[in-house]
Parts: C-alpha cells; structure tokens; sequence
C-alpha cells in the first residue's frame, strides 16, 4: 500500500497531519461533505487499515452563515428568524431558547397561557424532530420502512404548525415575550388526535418495526459506546448525555415555561442490550422521551382548555432595548442543552453579541473520540446516534 | 454552593488573582489573572467542594470602547452535574496578540470552543493540541467576529463585495450578477470573467 499514500498525504498534510501519522498499511479515507449519512455537509477524514479506522477527524464549517455575525446587525426580534434556521429539524426549540435567554435580559414574564402553548409547540417539535431523527438513523442502517411510517406521522404535526402560523419547517414563532399568533379554534382537537394516534399507531409501530428489531439491536447495541464521564467533559446533552446513563434534564432540573407542572419521566439508557451508552441506548432514549413528550402534550392541552385566553402578543416589546448586561440561558430543546450567551450593551437596539452553544458542535467535538477503533460501516451508525444537524453546527 | 460562596473559595486558593464576584443581570461570573486561568480551571473540576465538571459555553467577546481599557474577554459557563450549581469564570485580554492558556485538559470540549474563538476573534490559546480555523476555510484572512472588522473586496480573487456601483444597479433592478460580474474591469483577472 505505501506506493498508493502520496496523493493523500499532500491534502492530509493542509489538515495538520504529517506523513509520520500515516502506517505503511493506512489510507485516508475522506468522508462527505456529500455523503448521505452524514446528515448534512460533513466531511469526515478517516485513517484506516483496512476496514478499521484508527483516527477521525470531522471537518465542519460548510454550511456557515455567520448566524453570529447577522445578529449583531438586526435587533433583537429579528434575530428569531435566523434561530430558526439553525437546527432547522426543530425550529421551535432554537426561537424559543432565545426567547427565553431575551426574556430573562428584559424582565418579561409572559402569561401561563402562553406558555402553554409554547410548551405544547415545544412537544410537538420534539415529538417531530424524533421521528426524523430515529427514522433516518433507521435508514442509514438500511431500514428503508420506519423512515416512511415515521414521517407520515411528522408530516400531521406539520400540518398542525401551518396552520397556527403558516410555516411548515420555519416558524418564527416564539416571539420575545409571546407568540406571533394564537392557536386556532379547533387546535386541542387536532392536539389531541394527533396524541392519540401517536400512542395508538406511531409508539408501537416503532417499537416494533425499528428499536424492538432483532437486526437493529444486533447493530448498535455494541457500538460507539460513550461513558458517563467522557459524556460530560466533552458536554453531550440530552438524549446523548442520558444514553449514557445520566438522568439529567433541564426540564425537570431547572424548569422553564411552567414545565414543572408537568408529569413526566427522564428516560435513561439502560444498557439492555450491550454495554451502556451504546448507539443503541441513545435512540432508545429518544424513543421512549417521544412517548413522555405525549403525556407533557395531553397534560397542557387539558391546562389550555381551563386557562383564561389572553392575547399572546400583549407582552411583546414595541422596542426591545435591554439594559447593560449578559445572559446565558439555556433549554432543553429536542437535541440537548440549546444554550444563549447574549451581552447587551445598553445603547443599541441590537445585540452585542450572541454566542450560541449548540448542542450538536459539541457533540461532534467528542466524535474522534468514539470513532477510535471501530469499522467503517460504524462510523454510519455512530454518526447518527449523535443525532447531529450541521445547521447547528456550522451555524 | 452559591456564587458567592464559590468565589470565597477561589479567593482563599488563589489571592489576588481571582477578583469578584462582579454581579451584572442574573449571572455571577468572576475575573481571573490570564496566566493562572488553567490551574484556576483545573482547580474548579477536581475540588471536591466544586466538581465544576462540566464546560457549557466557552464565548469570547470582543469590548474595543470599553471605558476603563479595550479588550477582550474569554468567559467560561460551567456547571456541575454533582453539585448541580452554574459559575462563571473570565479572563480579559488584550485586543492585540492575545495570548491565553488552554483548559483543554481540563474539559474535552474547550478543544472545539477555542479553535471557534481562535477562528473568530483571533485569540491564541497556548498549548492547544490542534489549533486551527474550525467554521472558516482554512485561507481565509482576518478574524470576522472582531468589531473592527470590513468585509474583503476579493476572496481568492473572487469580487465578494459588489461595488458602489454594482449595488446601484442592483437597486435600480438590473440583473445582478452575470451583467456587472463579467464586465467589471477591476475583475478582468479572475479567468473566466472576460467570456
């Protein structure tokens, strides 16, 4: 093989790496940015001997778009478009985080009917973001079928956002201090139907169609295992932090939108099938949190049908300036801890900066670790546990 | 423990290097002599009383009117899964050649966080094991979240920025991008631009 490493070495050489790190017996093998498993623009650089990969090295950035940059130049309500965009899976989770971080910068408290529904948005977002989640996890492990079933089921909650607020993928939705329009008549209804179906059809066809799967098991539950204290040093959150067997959620632990009137469990992995923190255990906890996310959604629905309604706007700033100071807040949206660093300066009606902790970077940051030692047919299943959107990403 | 408790502590291990707790909104942070920010960081994570184990925002801020001195500050958001309680640390820096030690030891993901912060502010953090542009392309020239920061005519000699003339045209609703771009002398060089 060693008369085949000199075209690789030259681009390895641009990425840092020296002709040294490279065996006689290895190749580099890139990886995307336009491979379909990788969910996105990711390009991953691999050494392998053979089918083994002894180092990855994700390189990210394709799908920059100066998110950071753009919201210094628009006020504050105008940076909720571009959240949106983000992890543009789950968009409701993104504008809401920021709301929540400018709410707490201006000292507004909107009304528990809005809150309500923004944590019914919330559920339905995450019960969505799921199944697309563990749909195409499905299919890059070669289940075609629960990818189908799963997104006709998402395509009714779709269905729900366009009509409350027009907008289908991005919603702009979560304004500072409410909402942009209030749910239409006949949406507990729809809420409902869609719950009921969910824990009549979706629930148990996925559990029996993918995560119940005697393929599916054999496949993940002894890959890409991720301990508890890798999981924190390198701050994977969410579904990723409590496959490792963390019962942590900024739901429960520090509740925001009045999520602690809520019943509801924090599924961990159990190990059931491998060793904990395996591939296997992160989609089981995605699985099983869609389940939960049905109770949060019946739970407020039958709270919004008691609450007087009151206009979801009424609190919104005409001119949102807050006073000298920082925020970091965070929420849990369905990927993990969405955190919002924002300084305000005091002066303008636009943010000094806002630094955006995405839950997928870091996540991505901890994947070389992971990748160590495993195959490359691996790697596919590996990235998709992470449950990765380079939105979010690259930003 | 609460903010102010885990500044005492931090004040009794390392003096004068540590200063605060300055409250500003709703989140206590304290400033730390930049030198000393590894041991500092290092101290938060193995102390018993602390277990600061988790890293969950590493931002930097770029300050150019700041009254007192222009800088930039690094801040740190850490949290702890044992204890349950969020700190903050910072270090401030000067806008020119700014130089701070790495934590990356101490918390995996900082690794990712400063290259973000090398790519986009142009800190260097010492002793880091990779440090290099991470959203950026690896030619780009210039640090873009920096406030002093113009966006480039060229890139790779490629016009980015359209000229005053372009964007009046542009305004005005003639086509934008073939007519202006191919004809412009001042891009006479890029190859292809004269078809």
């Amino acid at each position: 093989m060693s008369a085949g490493i000199t075209r690789p070495v030259t681009s390895a050489e641009s990425v840092g790496w020296r002709i040294d790190d490279i065996g006689p017996d290895e190749m580099i093998l890139s990886m995307g940015p336009q491979h379909p498993s990788t969910h996105g623009v990711l390009r991953i650089e691999l050494i392998t001997d053979g089918e083994l990969v002894r180092e990855a090295r994700p390189h990210i950035g394709y799908l920059h778009r100066c998110f950071e940059k753009h919201c210094e130049n628009v006020d504050y309500p105008g940076v909720i478009p571009y959240t949106d965009r983000l992890d543009y899976v789950a968009s409701m989770g993104n504008s809401l985080g920021y709301a929540l971080a400018v709410e707490k910068l201006l000292a507004i408290e909107p009304s528990p009917y809005v809150q309500t529904i923004r944590v019914i948005m919330a559920e339905l977002q995450r019960i969505a973001s799921h199944c697309v989640a563990v749909g195409t996890y499905g299919m890059d492990l070669g289940a075609f079928t629960p990818f189908l079933h799963l997104l006709r089921d998402r395509e009714k909650i779709l269905d729900v956002f366009e009509w409350t607020c027009g907008a289908r993928l991005l919603y702009n939705y979560n304004w500072i201090g409410g909402l942009s329009h209030d749910v239409p008549d006949g949406f507990v209804r729809a809420c409902r139907e869609i719950v009921a179906e969910f824990d009549k059809v979706t629930w148990p066809e996925l559990v029996n169609l993918l995560i119940g799967n005697r393929i599916f098991i054999e496949r993940t539950a002894k890959v890409g295992v991720v301990s508890r204290e890798l999981a924190i040093s390198y701050d994977l959150t969410g579904p990723n932090l409590r496959g490792s067997g963390v019962a942590y959620d900024l739901r429960k632990a520090e509740p925001y939108c009045g999520y602690e009137n809520y019943e509801f469990a924090v599924p961990v992995g159990e190990g059931r099938h491998g060793p904990l923190g395996s591939c296997f255990d992160r989609n089981w906890v995605r699985v099983v949190e869609m389940k939960e996310s049905a109770r949060i959604i019946s739970q407020a629905l039958d709270r919004l049908e008691k609450l007087e309604k009151t206009d979801v706007r009424e609190k919104v700033p005409k001119r949102a300036k807050p006073a000298k100071g920082e925020v970091f807040a965070r929420s849990e949206a369905p990927r993990g801890n969405l955190g919002y660093y924002v300084v305000a300066d005091g002066t303008a009606v636009n943010p000094y900066r806002v630094k955006v902790k995405s839950p997928c970077f870091t996540a991505m940051s901890a994947f070389h670790h992971v990748a160590r030692g495993v195959m490359i047919a691996d790697i596919i299943a590996l990235i998709g546990s992470f449950d990765v959107v380079l939105g979010e990403i690259d930003r | 423990m609460t903010p102010a408790e885990i500044c005492t502590k931090l004040q009794e291990k390392f003096g004068a290097d540590v200063v605060g707790p300055l409250v500003e909104a709703a989140s206590p942070f304290v400033v730390v002599k930049t030198e000393r920010i590894a041991e500092v960081a290092a101290f938060c994570k193995a102390d018993p009383a602390l277990v600061l184990d988790n890293l969950l925002c590493l931002s930097a801020v770029d300050l150019p009117k700041e009254k007192d001195q222009p800088r930039m500050e690094v801040v740190y958001h850490l949290f702890s899964y044992t204890h349950f309680h969020r700190f903050a640390l910072k270090v401030h820096v000067p806008r020119e050649g700014a130089r701070v030690p790495t934590v990356e030891a101490t918390w995996g993901v900082a690794n990712w966080h400063e290259r973000e912060a090398y790519d986009l502010f142009g800190i260097v953090f010492e002793g880091h094991s990779d440090l290099r542009r991470i959203l950026l392309p690896d030619d780009w020239q210039g640090h873009p979240l920096r406030k002093d920061w113009t966006d480039p005519d060229f890139y790779n000699g490629m016009r980015v920025k359209p000229t005053e003339q372009m964007a009046e045209r542009a305004l005005k609703g003639e086509e934008f991008g073939t007519g202006p771009f191919r004809h412009d002398p001042e891009n006479a060089h890029v190859p292809g631009s004269q078809s």
